[in-house]
C-alpha cells in the first residue's frame, strides 16, 4: 500500500516533535494558564505562558491528543518563546493562513512549523493543528487585559 | 446476508482516495438505499403538499402518505395505537421533549433521575438540565468491568424517590445490549417511568415496545437507512395524553382564542409547525426495506460481523477492544485503540485506504472517563457490510501500525 499522501501529513519532523515534545510541562509562577479543548474529538491542551514587558519569556504545554495536535503544540511553544507579543500573534496569523491553504507571508522564518503545511490538505485535521495556537492567542489577550 | 444488498446503496459504489469505499461508520449515520432515495424523489415530484389542511388532492395525498408512515412505524415497533407515535427531528429531540414535558410536570425537589455511565450526551444533558431546574438528583448506574449493566446495580440505584429511569438499549460505543425490559420492570416496581434511547437499537433489532413495557422509546430515521431530520418518540397513550406540548404554533392547535388556546388530540399536539413530511415518507420506505430483509436476519448478521471483526482485530498486537468480549452481548459496533497510535491518526491512515471509521469521544465523554481514555476509534457494521470489509479494515490497521512504528 502506498502512503505518499500520508507522508505529506506525517513528516519526520512532526513525528520527532510528537515523540519528544519540546517545552512539555507547566510553568509555575507569574504565568497565564489556558486550558482549551477540541469538543468534537477530545483533544486537550493546557498552556502556560510567561509574558513580561510585551515579550513571551517562556511557554510550556501539557495535554492529550493526536500526533498533529501535540506536535503542533510543541512547535508553537518553541516558535513563540522569546518573541514579542505582536510577532507571536503575527506568526499565529501566518499559521492560520497556511492551514486554510491561503497565501501566507513567507518573509518570516517558520522553522519547523513549515512541516505542518501538509495538514491543510486534510480538512478534518486542521483543528488539531490550530488548537495550541488558539490557546496561545487567548493567553496573550488575557495577559494584555490584566 | 444476500451479497446483492450492497448494490442497493449507490454511495458505496465509489472510490475514496484511490480505493473502493469501505463504510464502517453506520453508528454515526447509515447509508441510504435506492428505494429510500426514490421514495423521497417521488414524494417531491408527485405528492408534495402541506398536510392536514388542504381540500385539494395533493394535500390529501401528502396527508395519506404522512399518516401512512405513522401506521408503518406503529407496526414496526408494535405500539398499540398510532396516537402513541410522535414524529420529531430525532432521538435528541424526543428525549428533550420527555424531559421538558413529562419531567417538569413530575419531578420535584429531591426526586431522582437514574441513567447510566454509557449514555450518549443526548441522554445525559436533558436530564442534567432537568435535575438542576427541579433540584432533583441525577444518579448513574455503575457498569461492570466488561461494559455491561448488572440488574444488581440497577436495583441499587433505583429507589422510591426515582421518577425517571432512562437508558440506552444498545451502546453507541461499547455495542452492549442492555436488559431494558428487566430494568423497566424494576423502575415500575418503584413507580418510576422508563425511557429507552433506541437510536442504535431500532436499526438492528426487532423492537416490541409492548413486550419491553417501556413508557417512552426514542429513535432516529437516519441510522436505519432513512433520511436525516426524522425521528420518533413512542410514549404510552395515558402518559402522552397527560403531557403538555413544548412547542406551540400551527398544526398543533384545536382552537385559538385571544388569550387562551387548546391543543389537538394525540399525537398532533406534539407536532407544532409543518411536520417533517418527506422525512416520514422516507422513514416508511426505510422500514419497508429493512422488513423485507428481516430484522432477525439483520441482527444475526451483525452478531456475525462483530464476532469475526473481534476475532481478526484482536490478532493485531497492541489492539485493545472495549466492551463485552462475548459477541452475543453486543451489536455490530467495535470500539478500539491501537497502542501508541492516537485514534485520529488511525482514522486518517484508514481514510487514505478508503476506509471510513469514527474517531473521538463518540458523544459519550462520561463513558470515555470510565474507560480511562480520551478518545477511541470505532468501526460499526450494518447490513451492507461483509467479511471483505473486515479484511480491508484489518489490513488498514496493520498498515497504520507499521507506518507509525516505522516513523518512530
Amino acid at each position: 500500500m502506498s502512503f505518499n499522501n500520508l507522508d505529506q501529513l506525517y513528516r519526520q519532523v512532526i513525528m520527532d516533535h510528537y515523540k519528544t515534545p519540546r517545552n512539555k510541562g507547566a510553568l509555575e509562577q507569574d504565568s497565564v494558564n489556558i486550558e482549551m479543548n477540541n469538543p468534537t474529538c477530545g483533544d486537550r491542551i493546557q498552556l502556560t505562558l510567561q509574558v513580561e514587558d510585551g515579550i513571551v519569556k517562556d511557554a510550556k504545554f501539557d495535554g492529550e491528543g493526536c500526533s498533529i495536535s501535540m506536535a503542533s503544540a510543541s512547535m508553537m511553544t518553541q516558535a513563540v518563546k522569546g518573541k514579542d507579543v505582536d510577532a507571536a500573534l503575527k506568526l499565529s496569523e501566518i499559521f492560520s493562513d497556511m492551514m486554510l491553504g491561503k497565501e501566507y507571508d513567507d518573509s518570516v522564518d517558520l522553522g519547523d512549523i513549515e512541516a505542518l503545511q501538509g495538514v491543510s490538505k486534510f480538512p478534518a485535521r486542521i483543528k488539531c493543528a490550530t488548537l495550541a495556537w488558539k490557546a496561545m492567542e487567548k493567553g496573550v489577550h488575557e495577559e494584555e487585559k490584566s | 446476508m444476500n451479497p446483492e444488498i450492497k448494490s442497493y446503496f449507490p454511495i458505496l459504489n465509489q472510490e475514496i482516495n484511490g480505493h473502493p469505499l469501505v463504510y464502517l461508520d453506520s453508528a454515526a449515520t447509515s447509508q441510504k438505499p435506492t428505494q429510500v432515495i426514490e421514495a423521497l424523489k417521488e414524494y417531491y415530484e408527485f405528492d408534495n403538499s402541506n398536510v392536514h389542511r388542504g381540500v385539494h388532492t395533493l394535500g390529501n395525498r401528502a396527508t395519506e402518505k404522512y399518516e401512512g408512515a405513522r401506521e408503518k412505524v406503529q407496526q414496526f415497533i408494535n405500539a398499540s395505537s398510532t396516537q402513541e407515535i410522535v414524529f420529531l427531528r430525532g432521538t435528541t429531540t424526543a428525549i428533550n421533549l420527555v424531559a421538558q414535558s413529562y419531567g417538569r410536570a413530575n419531578v420535584e425537589e429531591g426526586d431522582e433521575i437514574v441513567i447510566t455511565y454509557m449514555e450518549h450526551h443526548s441522554n445525559i444533558i436533558p436530564w442534567q438540565q432537568l435535575a438542576k431546574e427541579r433540584g432533583a438528583v441525577l444518579k448513574y448506574i455503575e457498569l461492570e468491568e466488561d461494559g455491561t449493566i448488572s440488574l444488581e446495580n440497577v436495583r441499587a440505584a433505583i429507589t422510591d424517590r426515582t421518577k425517571i429511569v432512562s437508558m440506552v438499549y444498545v451502546s453507541n460505543v461499547l455495542g452492549t445490549m442492555n436488559p431494558v425490559k428487566e430494568v423497566a420492570k424494576i423502575a415500575h416496581e418503584h413507580g418510576a417511568v422508563m425511557m429507552v434511547d433506541g437510536a442504535q437499537a431500532a436499526p438492528h433489532l426487532k423492537i416490541d415496545v409492548q413486550d419491553l413495557d417501556c413508557d417512552f422509546f426514542a429513535f432516529s430515521g437516519h441510522k436505519m437507512v432513512g433520511p436525516t431530520g426524522i425521528g420518533v418518540l413512542y410514549g404510552k397513550k395515558h402518559l402522552l395524553e397527560a403531557m403538555e406540548p413544548v412547542e406551540f404554533g400551527g398544526e398543533m392547535i384545536d382552537f385559538v382564542g385571544l388569550y387562551d388556546s387548546t391543543w389537538k388530540e394525540l399525537p398532533w399536539k406534539f407536532e407544532g409547525g409543518t411536520p417533517i413530511i418527506a422525512g416520514a415518507v422516507g422513514l416508511a420506505a426505510a422500514i419497508d426495506f429493512l422488513q423485507e430483509i428481516g430484522l432477525d436476519e439483520i441482527e444475526k448478521h451483525e452478531h456475525h460481523m462483530a464476532a469475526i471483526a473481534m476475532d481478526k482485530m484482536s490478532a493485531i498486537e497492541g489492539l485493545e477492544i472495549y466492551g463485552p468480549k462475548d459477541p452475543a452481548k453486543r451489536a455490530g459496533i467495535v470500539t478500539f485503540n491501537l497502542k501508541e497510535v492516537h485514534p485520529h491518526d488511525v482514522a486518517t491512515v484508514l481514510d487514505m485506504s478508503g476506509i471510513a471509521v469514527r474517531a473521538g469521544h463518540h458523544c459519550a465523554q462520561p463513558l470515555m472517563k470510565w474507560l480511562d481514555v480520551t478518545a477511541t476509534a470505532r468501526a460499526s457494521f450494518y447490513l451492507y457490510n461483509d467479511e471483505s470489509d473486515i479484511d480491508r479494515l484489518v489490513e488498514g490497521l496493520r498498515s497504520a501500525k507499521e507506518y507509525f512504528s516505522d516513523v518512530f
